[in-house]
C-alpha cells in the first residue's frame, strides 16, 4: 500500500468511508429519522461507487464532438438514476412509515417502542 | 401474441396496479386484482408449457438484442419459480376480498390491491430477467410494496416490523447493487448470460470474490437464512392475513431463486464450489437455522409467529439441499420451493379464517375450534402433517429428496437431523392441534366456520398439498430437470 494508491484512488476511499459512516448511524442510532439518513448516506456511497467505476482517465463526458475518442461509460450514470429514484422511494416510505409510527406509539425513539411494545406482549 | 408471454407477464399486474387505485372502489379493485393475478397464472403456465421441452426463450425488450438489451430469459428454472409465485398470486387474490374487508380500513382497500399487484409484478419480475440491474429493480418494487403491505396490518406493532424490515431489506438490496456494480467493473456487461461467458476470466480478481460476498450477504438477508431472518417474524405476523399468506409462499422463494440464479448460472457450480467453498459457509447457517428456530417454534404462544418462525427452519431445509452441491440436492431445494408455498400458503390462509371468525391468532384462541370452525381446522392439520413430511403430502417428498441428497454425499448425521426436526415441527403442529380438538370453547359470542370465499383457495391449496404429495412424479421431473440446467451452467 503505497501514498500513490491512496491519493489516485481517493474516490474509493470516501465512497468507503461515507459507506462506513451511513452503516454505522443505521446500525447505532435508535433514532428512526436518524436511520433513514443512515440508510440514504448508506446508500449515496453506492450512487458515488458507481459514477467513479464509470469515469475513464482522460475521457470526455459522453457527448459527440468533433476530435474526441476517448469519453467516459454513460451507463453506471443511468444506472444509478434508477437507483436514486429507488432510494427516493425507500426514505418516502421510510418516513411516512414514521410518521404512523409517531401516531401510534408517540415517540419514534427504538427503545421507547422496544418498551411498549414489551408492556403489550406482557399484558396478552 | 404468444411471443410477447415473457414481457406480459410483467406488465398485466403492473398496468393493473395503478388502474386499482384509479377505480377508487374496494371491489372493482378487487376484480381487477382477482383478473391480472389469474392472467399471470395462465402465461406462467403458458411459459411453462412452452419451454417443458428443454428449450429457452429469449425475449429483447423492445428489440434491443442482448447483450445491449434488456433481455427476458425464461429456462424451465424461472418458469417453475413463475408459476409458484402467479400460482400463489392467483389463490390469494380471491382468499383476499372478505379478510381484507375485515382488517383493513375501507378507504384503503384499492390501495391494498394496487400494492399487492406491484409486489406480484416485483417478485414476476425478479424470476423472469436476464438483467442483473433489472433484477434489482424488480427486488425494490417487490420490496417496496411489501414494506406498505405488512404496514397495513391492524396491530401497530406492524407499522414497526414494516420499518424493521424496510431497514434491513433496504440494505440487502444495497449490498446486492454494489456486488452487480463491482461485476460490472470487471465484466461491462450486465446480461446474465453474457456475464457467465465472461466471468471465467476474470475468476482470480479479488474484485470479482468481493462482489461474490457482497451478494452473498443480500440474497442470505433476502431470503432470511439464520442469522439474517431477524426482520421475518414480526413482519408476518403482523401483516394482514393474505399479505401473510402470499409472503411466506413467494417472497422468500424468489430470493432463494435470484440465489441459485446468481451462483450457479452467473459464476457457475465450479466457482461457487470449489473456488469459493459456499458449501462450507451454507451447510452450517443451515443446519443452525434448522434446529434452532423449530426450538423456537415450540415455544410461540401466537400461531402466526410459530409459523413465521418454522418458515425460518424451512428456508434451512432449502438451503441445505443447495449446500449438497448435487443434483439432487438442487432437486431437493427446488421441490421444496413449490411444496413448502403450497404447505405454508395453506397454514396462513387457515390462520387467517380464524382471524375473521375469532379475531386473534393465539394458541389460547384456538381452543375448542377442532368443533366450531371444523373445515378450517381440518385444512390447517392437513398444511402441518404436510409440514412434518408424512407421507401422501408434498412435505414427505421434499424430505424424501432432501435424506436422499444427504445420503449420497455421505452425511447420514445430517438426515438423521432431517428425521429429528420433522419430529419438533411435528411437536409445534401438535400444539395448535391439540388446543383446537380437545379443549372445550371459552370465548364469547359463537365462533362459526368461515365463509366459503375464505375456505375455497385454502382448501385448493390443501387438495395440491395432497394432490403432489401422491403424484409426485411431474413435480420432481421438472425440479430435476431444473436441477440439471442450474448445475449445467451456461458458461464455456
Amino acid at each position: 500500500m503505497n501514498i500513490g494508491l491512496l491519493v489516485s484512488h481517493y474516490n474509493y476511499w470516501v465512497v468507503i468511508f461515507l459507506m462506513m459512516v451511513g452503516f454505522y448511524i443505521l446500525i447505532s442510532r435508535g433514532n428512526l429519522i436518524k436511520k433513514v439518513i443512515g440508510l440514504n448516506v448508506f446508500q449515496t456511497s453506492v450512487f458515488m461507487l458507481y459514477i467513479t467505476l464509470g469515469k475513464i482517465t482522460a475521457g470526455t463526458p459522453p457527448i459527440l464532438t468533433e476530435g474526441e475518442v476517448v469519453y467516459s461509460n454513460p451507463l453506471p450514470h443511468v444506472l444509478i438514476l434508477t437507483a436514486i429514484v429507488v432510494g427516493i422511494a425507500t426514505t418516502s416510505v421510510a418516513l411516512a412509515l414514521a410518521i404512523r409510527i409517531k401516531e401510534a406509539y408517540g415517540t419514534v425513539e427504538e427503545d421507547e417502542i422496544n418498551r411498549i411494545e414489551a408492556g403489550i406482549e406482557a399484558g396478552g | 401474441m404468444s411471443q410477447h408471454f415473457p414481457i406480459l407477464q410483467v406488465v398485466v399486474p403492473l398496468l393493473a396496479a395503478p388502474l386499482c387505485i384509479f377505480v377508487r372502489n374496494g371491489r372493482a379493485a378487487w376484480g381487477l386484482a382477482v383478473l391480472a393475478s389469474w392472467v399471470s397464472l395462465g402465461i406462467a403456465l403458458a411459459l411453462l408449457g412452452q419451454v417443458g421441452t428443454g428449450g429457452v426463450i429469449s425475449y429483447a425488450i423492445g428489440d434491443w438484442l442482448p447483450p445491449i438489451g434488456i433481455e427476458y430469459r425464461v429456462d424451465i428454472v424461472n418458469a417453475w419459480v413463475l408459476v409458484i409465485v402467479a400460482g400463489i398470486g392467483a389463490l390469494v387474490s380471491p382468499y383476499a376480498l372478505v379478510s381484507v374487508e375485515r382488517e383493513i380500513e375501507a378507504r384503503r382497500i384499492p390501495l391494498f390491491y394496487s400494492a399487492y399487484l406491484l409486489c406480484l409484478c416485483g417478485l414476476l419480475g425478479i424470476a423472469i430477467t436476464g438483467d442483473v440491474f433489472n433484477v434489482f429493480v424488480f427486488l425494490e418494487i417487490s420490496s417496496l410494496s411489501a414494506y406498505a403491505l405488512i404496514a397495513l396490518g391492524k396491530d401497530r406493532r406492524a407499522l414497526t416490523s414494516a420499518f424493521r424490515y424496510l431497514v434491513m431489506g433496504s440494505v440487502g438490496a444495497t449490498f446486492i447493487v454494489i456486488g452487480i456494480g463491482l461485476l460490472y467493473s470487471m465484466t461491462g456487461s450486465l446480461n446474465m448470460a453474457d456475464l457467465a461467458q465472461l466471468l471465467p476470466g476474470v475468476w482470480e480478481s479479488r474484485t470479482v470474490r468481493v462482489a461474490y460476498g457482497f451478494l452473498a450477504v443480500g440474497f442470505c438477508l433476502k431470503l432470511a437464512l439464520f442469522p439474517l431472518h431477524l426482520w421475518l417474524p414480526n413482519a408476518y405476523t403482523y401483516a394482514p392475513s393474505p399479505v401473510t399468506a402470499f409472503m411466506a409462499s413467494t417472497a422468500t422463494k424468489v430470493a432463494v431463486y435470484m440465489l441459485l440464479r446468481f451462483f450457479l448460472t452467473v459464476f457457475g457450480w465450479h466457482f461457487s464450489f470449489e473456488q469459493m467453498e459456499l458449501d462450507r459457509v451454507l451447510l452450517p447457517l443451515a443446519l443452525v437455522a434448522i434446529v434452532s428456530m423449530s426450538l423456537v417454534a415450540i415455544f410461540q404462544v401466537n400461531v402466526k409467529r410459530l409459523l413465521a418462525y418454522s418458515s425460518v427452519a424451512q428456508i434451512g431445509y432449502m438451503v441445505l439441499g443447495l449446500s449438497f452441491a448435487t443434483v439432487t440436492g438442487l432437486t431437493a431445494t427446488l421441490l421444496h420451493l413449490f411444496n413448502h408455498a403450497l404447505m405454508k400458503g395453506a397454514l396462513f390462509m387457515a390462520m387467517g379464517c380464524v382471524m375473521y371468525r375469532v379475531g386473534s391468532v393465539r394458541i389460547g384462541a384456538m381452543a375448542g375450534l377442532g368443533r366450531r370452525m371444523p373445515v378450517t381446522m381440518a385444512a390447517f392439520v392437513v398444511g402441518g402433517l404436510s409440514l412434518v413430511g408424512v407421507p401422501l403430502t408434498v412435505g414427505f417428498v421434499s424430505k424424501w429428496y432432501l435424506i436422499l441428497g444427504a445420503l449420497e454425499r455421505g452425511w447420514w448425521p445430517v438426515a438423521v437431523l432431517i428425521l429429528l426436526t420433522s419430529l419438533m415441527a411435528l411437536v409445534y403442529v401438535w400444539r395448535v392441534v391439540e388446543v383446537a380438538y380437545f379443549r372445550e370453547y371459552q370465548g364469547e359470542g359463537e365462533a362459526r366456520e368461515a365463509p366459503w370465499m375464505l375456505l375455497w383457495p385454502t382448501w385448493a391449496l390443501v387438495a395440491l398439498n395432497l394432490y403432489f404429495g401422491i403424484d409426485a412424479g411431474r413435480t420432481a421431473g421438472i425440479a430435476r430437470q431444473a436441477a440439471e440446467v442450474l448445475m449445467a451452467g451456461i458458461g464455456p
